[in-house]
């Protein structure tokens, strides 16, 4: 370096008037940190997280053993909780209310909705608690906070893998006894798991938005309970795309989760793949993630003075 | 090739008092206001220094004003200041917990800190999983604590249990099992602040070895303690902090009177009274020079408590008593042993110099910080020497401590007596 190390440590009135620099001139690239009060909102620090990935590993092994452990019936919660919403939804809305499920027997046909839904709706929700779930740890010690939320999103994946299971079951159950269903093989090898990654991005995204608002407008934190409710109906869960009225329709289209729904359906049940509006869905997660980790890297930095 | 390893360039933090969530988007829409028109943020130039003394007008407040200072490798830093200073607002800002509001930190390596043991312990979890999840925590990857696993075990002592949920641990387990990843972290720059606080004497002996060790082996340590003989003995420089800002760098010792003769306190274990002030006609008789506690090792919460008097004499005098009284934070004496009351009284002759030891093999006062009144009779009533709240200790939280009192934030003091219970029914 050019410059010689200060033989004496400064002390406070030795100190150089502002706009002077401190210490010896050394080039920014030498230092492996450097903590400034905001970092650009461009910066997405995914190298960060890659590099903690055994973290993340450890936190799904976390969540996996700690769920078998405080419950006696254990996953099988996983497997009641939809099998009596989807009867629920049966008797009330096919029973009931004759609302048309486009040709499909009503149990699998509500099972094709709820079981992505779920998925979706319980990574947003656990992701929204990130930041006010997590003050004790983010408080002692810093590690990339993005590595929480993901981490939820990769164990929901148990719940769901129980849930598809359940509807994987019916589908076959019904498949034997000869109702008209036409499950496109390639498409669901193509794109369940393209569906998987959409809807994991898509409660990723809007979860860790929520996550970093909450932290310091906590009304938040009610709104998201009772609106992943409300936003479910305007999903096409319960009724078919088909069925809705055309003015409506746009209001639905909306929904990013819709196409995917829609898809869902079609890959396993048979019917046309909603391409257009599947990448418009796409785009719109894309969006929403970018959007979501600038504004939780941003949040990241000072929730620790707010919360 | 410069030595610097840390470079801290004028932080400022800037907090906001009181309730969080009322008038935050009025507040929020009027700084976007003055951002929009190129005009300063309103609330920044409210802000105070944190002088608690004082209370201020403004709800914003400044935790760090302009701090600045390096630390050049393999240098174990330390920092002492009264509580509110500003000394865990930095090491939060180093192990990026939270932002500075202004100004720039730069850093050669890997900070780790040690801001408390045990952070994301997961009581599920078996020790070994906890191992895994607390390194990964840390920063450590996989194959990293792979290889020191053995090392960590060996360390902590809990080999039997490692199998064993960490909720069945006793606290001193926990904390020896917790210190013992942190240990191993091996971070070019270690953070410390407080952790000395929990385990017993022994355990206490061994991490301040380790943290010895780490420092030898070239690594940077920031240590944050109240505990003025650790930091003595652990660092050769050290920053003194009053009011949010750096008041001193330099080295330990000349910092440490400083700040105690700032604090009108006395260090924790020996406490020099030779050249304090007496009252009236006390001390002249008889003095007492120096109070020595526990041979310097610590004061431990249910453990054995030894205090030696050192004491001068300069007339004949008989019947002599001593006494120790430990009084809590509001002053208050809660704890009063006089050799007298077991009847111990002794005759000294002009010119005697000696040390008279009171010990109990258990001291049953919560960890917190307390100060002394000490004193020495002659006869019932004849004063010869009297310094009351002459100086302050802290008890420490020991194995023997339960959880919900050693890891409560702050101390309230007092008197805990295991008393025996049951339960009838009529």
């Amino acid at each position: 370096m050019t410059a010689p190390p200060s033989d004496s440590p400064p002390s406070i009135s030795d100190l150089p008037p502002a706009g002077l620099s401190l210490s010896v001139p050394i080039a920014d690239h030498e230092w492996d940190l450097i903590i400034r009060p905001q970092g650009r909102w461009w910066e997405l620090q995914l190298a960060d997280v890659w590099h903690y990935r055994d973290l993340l590993w450890m936190f799904i092994r976390r969540d996996f053993v700690s769920v078998y452990k405080q419950t006696i019936l254990g996953p099988i919660w996983f497997f009641i909780q939809p099998l009596l919403t989807t009867i629920m939804f049966t008797v009330i809305f096919s029973g009931v209310a004759r609302i048309p499920t486009g040709g499909l027997p009503p149990m699998l046909f509500y099972l094709a909705g709820t079981t992505p839904w779920n998925y979706f709706a319980s990574c947003l929700t656990k992701t929204s608690g990130t930041f006010v779930g997590n003050a004790g740890l983010f408080g002692k010690v810093y590690f990339p906070r993005l590595v929480s939320p993901i981490s939820v999103v990769v164990s929901n994946l148990i719940q769901f893998s129980v849930q598809f299971l359940l509807f994987f079951g019916f589908l076959a159950y019904y498949l034997l006894k000869g109702t008209p269903l036409h499950p496109d093989i390639l498409m669901i090898l193509l794109l369940t798991p393209v569906l998987l990654l959409l809807m994991a991005l898509l409660g990723l995204g809007t979860g860790i938005l929520a996550s970093s608002l909450t932290t310091k407008y906590r009304d938040l934190t009610f709104l998201i309970g009772f609106g992943v409710q409300l936003a479910m109906y305007a999903a096409p869960v319960i009724y078919p795309m088909s069925s809705t009225p055309a003015k409506y329709r746009l209001l639905i289209e909306a929904n990013p989760m819709s196409s995917i729904i829609e898809t869902f359906r079609a890959i396993y049940l048979g019917g046309p793949v909603p391409w257009a509006q599947l990448g418009i869905s796409s785009i719109v997660t894309g969006i929403l993630l970018l959007f979501g980790i600038a504004i939780f890297n941003k949040v990241e930095k000072t929730f620790m003075d707010t919360v | 090739m410069s030595d610097t390893v840390i470079s801290v360039e004028r932080i400022s933090k800037l907090y906001r008092l009181g309730e969080v969530g009322t008038g935050t988007l009025s507040h929020d829409l009027n700084r976007w206001w003055h951002k929009v028109r190129g005009k300063e943020d309103p609330y920044l130039k409210l802000g105070e220094t944190n002088d608690r003394t004082v209370k201020g007008d403004s709800e914003y407040v400044w935790a760090l004003k302009d701090v600045s200072f390096e630390v050049k490798r393999g240098e174990v830093l330390g920092f002492i200041g009264r509580n509110g200073a500003g000394k865990s607002t930095l090491l939060k800002i180093l192990s990026r917990v939270t932002t500075p509001t202004s100004g720039v930190v730069k850093a050669k390596g890997r900070i780790a800190s040690l801001l408390e043991v045990g952070t994301g312990f997961n009581p599920e979890l078996t020790g070994r999983d906890n191992i895994y999840l607390n390194g990964a925590i840390l920063g450590m990857r996989k194959q990293e604590i792979d290889r020191k696993f053995d090392e960590i075990v060996d360390f902590s002592g809990v080999e039997r249990y490692i199998d064993t949920p960490v909720k069945r641990y006793s606290s001193g387990m926990y904390v020896r099992l917790a210190f013992a990843v942190a240990a191993h972290l091996e971070p070019e720059i270690l953070i410390v602040d407080e952790v000395l606080a929990v385990g017993d004497a022994e355990f206490q002996k061994k991490c301040l070895g380790k943290m010895e060790n780490v420092a030898q082996g070239g690594r940077t340590i920031l240590f944050v303690s109240h505990n003025m003989s650790a930091v003595r003995s652990l660092c050769h420089r050290a920053v003194l902090m009053a009011n949010a800002k750096v008041s001193q760098i330099g080295a330990t010792n000349g910092l440490i009177a400083n700040y105690l003769d700032d604090l009108n306190e006395t260090s924790s274990l020996e406490i020099d009274y030779s050249t304090v002030p007496r009252v009236g006609q006390f001390g002249s008789r008889l003095k007492l020079q120096r109070l020595e506690i526990n041979e310097g090792a610590g004061i431990w919460h249910g453990k054995p408590l030894k205090i030696d008097f050192l004491y001068e004499c300069f007339e004949d005098v008989e019947e002599v008593a001593f006494g120790i009284g430990f009084c809590n934070r509001d002053g208050i004496r809660i704890l009063s042993m006089d050799s007298d009351i077991p009847g111990s009284r002794w005759k000294f002759k002009r010119g005697q110099r000696g040390v008279v030891r009171v010990s109990h093999p258990q001291l049953l006062l919560e960890p917190d910080f307390y100060t002394l009144d000490v004193g020495v009779r002659s006869g019932d009533n004849a004063g010869l020497d009297y310094l009351p709240q002459s100086g302050r200790v802290t008890v420490m939280p020991s194995e023997a401590t339960p959880p919900v009192i050693a890891m409560r934030e702050t101390g309230r003091g007092g008197f805990r007596l295991p008393a025996h219970w049951e339960i009838n029914s009529i």
